[in-house]
């Protein structure tokens, strides 16, 4: 069908020309879950209120106000936020008591309300220039997500959006849009790194006239949600990355299958396809070109191994999520036997960014083998857990301090010396060390130290997390995901659990260590797929950068971090007075002493809940 | 009888809806859970002959995925996130208070009175907020073991 964009971003102009002020609540996962849409409907309620010209849908004979809601901002630790166009004012954490000071204030009379900015040290950052966790960013996939309206196409549209689809179905033939993705190095987001432009050239040279087109929005590993946050905020951009893909391809069908948890990502898809077809964009003759493209959205049902290309595609046809053997690869013989590309939420993202720059001006940003910027979700103990975005070969000192604001201790204050960590890759992925803050952060650079980026989650680490305790809760996981298909895998993964839980438990010793390390290699060489493959990464790699605390696990039967309960112990110190306060609040009664003498706990008899600890007023109680 | 026979209607809906199509297995099971708030045994043999297909496959998908359950659920379903971020920030301890609040045993994960399903899922992907629970579709972010006992009240009091 033929589509005048300009027509659409004309129109959608001067829907808004009488709009002075725009004011975009966060509706991310975070930020709703700290009560955003409270806020913008009282925002709405007290602005009819106070009688101000508000408005939550765009027409031309609308001025005044027009509020709107947004996918993630990015930075949600400090939600609900709001952003006030065209000022470019940040609001943090608001609360919908603080609707009527905004509205008074910001929205008519352009004050700045300095409790509600957030603040670096002493600085007031007014909005994300000033703030250093976006100033640090270089956001291009995420720029559009936090700012417009993910449920309005023609904003999408307003905004520059299906004119590189436009583009590649029109003016570009299949070959030319190969060669411009591999031109401009990306490399498939999801985790193993594969040049897309390559993987696209090889369904594209398959015979035969159906193939499909697959977009991979199992996001499954845990800790990660830069997938979710892309599908919530910004789904037309996906589905533009699916469509230049099925041009390139050849693929008349497609399918984003998303992760049932993710029931917002969901809802936004399915709307954003629906849209997109009524408006003519999907379906036959996309943008009046030969070229025809049908997109269904499939709900997963909770497997991670779905993140293995062929275990998703046995998931689509509604089987048991099995990965076979490759080859045949999916691009020779895929979705019911035909030739199918299978593309990450995010890779698919940055495709229509290629298109509209070029391959020369991508390759600009990130390194040479690693182009273009990722998205990471920082979580853990930092100041400013979020979603981020930088260049490929930004380093882990530039994201953890100049980003995220530093490591923070349990109260949540800056404390540099709590750094222990960070877990980068989730289940398939390894552990940096303080010797790796200036690594730069690419494919090649992490493999090499038996990490990974996966799909990109960073979850910094502090002295009290324990890393056995870590391996073990990524091999649990694993250990439950897997298929079951290879022995090795199902079986290995099992009994590496059954090995970390006695090292955590006091009952290994050090052939287990070496076992366990030899089980490990040996998961990895015997595994079909991804998941096996690199499901003994976690525990190889704190096996090497934490020795002595696995060591100080089996031999001196004790946790440096303080986490494994079974290993704990607590004894009374002479600061002791004898007050008596800890042997009345044992739950158990294995505190016994004098009164004004020092007291004794029972070793055998205590439960560990560490109560006496937290009730001694003289610290006298120690945690061993 | 007649209650029985209006068993099978919502589940031959669904069948229609999807067309009868085998490759549709996981969004009809989708949709018969979402009606019926598991799968039970008869309606999946009731699939199974409707697609022409073996009982032992219906029911290996069921089992494949974590999102099925094959036991009734409660009226209230507890999400408790334990992806790495929730996990780092002890979401065990949640688990352990909520366990004990609702007196659950060791395997049960739905109460006696069928009031309360407690989950844990691997990530919900709100992990800027960790430790995460989810209650009836409601995100609580930043949970501790004090408000989950706290919400569970509230939630008790609400019905």
């Amino acid at each position: 069908m033929m589509i005048e964009l300009e027509k659409i971003i004309e129109d959608f102009l001067s829907s808004r020309e009488n709009i002075k002020k725009r004011v975009i609540v966060c509706a991310g996962t975070g930020c709703v879950a700290n009560g955003s849409l409270k806020v913008f409907n009282t925002l709405i309620d007290v602005s009819k209120e106070l009688g101000i010209d508000a408005h939550i849908e765009l027409k031309k004979e609308n001025s005044g106000s027009f509020f709107s809601k947004s996918g993630c901002q990015g930075f949600c630790q400090n939600g609900p936020l709001i952003n006030i166009l065209p000022a470019g004012i940040l609001y943090t954490k608001v609360k919908p008591e603080d609707a009527k000071e905004i509205l008074e204030k910001t929205v008519k009379d352009d004050e700045l309300i300095e409790r509600l900015c957030y603040h670096s040290g002493n600085t007031i950052c007014k909005g994300q220039e000033e703030i250093p966790f976006y100033q640090k960013q270089h956001r291009i996939v995420l720029k559009q997500c936090g700012i417009i309206d993910p449920e309005n196409i023609r904003e999408y549209i307003a905004n520059g959006g299906y004119l590189a689809a436009r583009k590649a179905c029109m003016q570009m033939t299949d070959k030319e849009i190969c060669d411009v993705v591999l031109e401009s190095g990306l490399r498939g987001r999801g985790g193993a790194g594969f040049l897309t432009g390559r993987k696209w050239d090889i369904t594209r040279k398959q015979e035969g006239t159906k193939k499909y087109m697959i977009c991979n929005g199992d996001e499954g590993d845990p800790g990660a949600f830069m997938d979710r946050s892309v599908m919530e905020g910004n789904p037309h951009s996906v589905i533009e990355g699916l469509i230049i893909a099925a041009k390139a391809t050849g693929a008349d069908e497609g399918y984003i299958y998303i992760r049932t948890e993710y029931s917002l990502a969901v809802e936004r898809m399915n709307r954003a396809v629906k849209d997109a077809t009524d408006i003519g964009i999907l379906g036959d003759n996309v943008f009046g070109s030969n070229h025809n493209f049908k997109l269904h959205v499939m709900e997963g049902a909770g497997a991670f191994v779905c993140g293995e290309e062929t275990a998703l595609i046995a998931s689509v046809e509604g089987k048991r999520a099995m990965p076979s053997p490759k080859p045949p690869f999916p691009a020779q013989s895929g979705l019911w036997g035909k030739p199918t590309t299978i593309n990450n939420v995010e890779t698919l993202a940055t495709v229509p960014l290629i298109i509209n720059y070029g391959a020369l001006k991508f390759r600009k940003i990130g390194t040479e083998n690693s182009t273009g910027t990722k998205t990471f979700a920082l979580t853990g103990n930092v100041a400013n857990t979020g979603l981020i975005e930088v260049p490929m070969g930004t380093t882990l000192r530039h994201i953890i301090f100049d980003i995220a604001g530093g490591v923070t201790d349990d109260e949540g204050k800056i404390n540099e010396d709590n750094f222990k960590a960070v877990q980068i890759g989730g289940p398939s992925g390894g552990c940096l060390t303080k010797e790796h803050f200036d690594l730069s952060l690419e494919f090649e650079s992490l493999k090499k130290i038996g990490a990974m980026i996966g799909s990109g989650g960073l979850v910094v680490m502090s002295k009290h997390n324990c890393m056995v305790n870590v391996s073990k809760f990524f091999m649990q996981f694993t250990q439950n995901e897997s298929c079951g298909k290879c022995v090795l895998c199902r079986e290995g993964n099992k009994q590496m659990l059954l090995m970390l839980t006695d090292i955590t438990n006091g009952k290994a010793n050090e052939k287990t260590l070496a076992l366990l390390e030899q089980l490990a290699k040996a998961v990895m060489a015997g595994s079909l797929c991804g998941l096996g493959k690199t499901a003994p990464n976690p525990v190889l790699s704190t096996l090497k950068y934490f020795r002595d605390e696995y060591n100080a696990h089996v031999k001196e039967k004790r946790c440096p971090a303080g986490e494994c309960v079974n290993l704990l112990s607590y004894t009374i110190t002479d600061k002791c007075v004898g007050c008596g306060v800890c042997a009345l609040k044992c739950p158990v009664k294995a505190i016994t002493g004098q009164k004004g003498k020092k007291h004794t706990i029972d070793t055998p008899e205590c439960i560990k809940c560490g109560v006496c600890m937290t009730s001694c007023k003289f610290s006298a109680v120690e945690r061993g | 009888m007649t209650s029985n026979y209006s068993k099978f209607e919502a589940v031959c809906c669904i069948l229609e809806e999807n067309n009868f199509d085998k490759s549709k297995l996981i969004p009809i099971l989708q949709s018969v859970q979402e009606e019926y708030r598991y799968l039970p045994a008869e309606i999946m043999s009731f699939i199974s002959s409707s697609l022409d297909m073996s009982p032992a496959i219906v029911y290996g998908v069921a089992t494949f995925y974590s999102h099925f359950t094959l036991n009734p659920k409660g009226e209230n379903i507890i999400k408790v996130c334990n992806g790495t971020a929730c996990h780092v920030k002890k979401s065990a301890a949640i688990i352990d208070a909520m366990r004990k609040k609702l007196g659950l045993k060791e395997n049960e994960n739905t109460t006696k009175d069928m009031l309360f399903t407690i989950e844990t899922v691997a990530c919900l992907g709100a992990c800027g907020l960790a430790p995460v629970v989810v209650i009836n579709e409601n995100v609580h972010g930043q949970m501790t073991a004090e408000k989950i006992v706290k919400l569970i009240d509230e939630t008790m009091g609400a019905k």
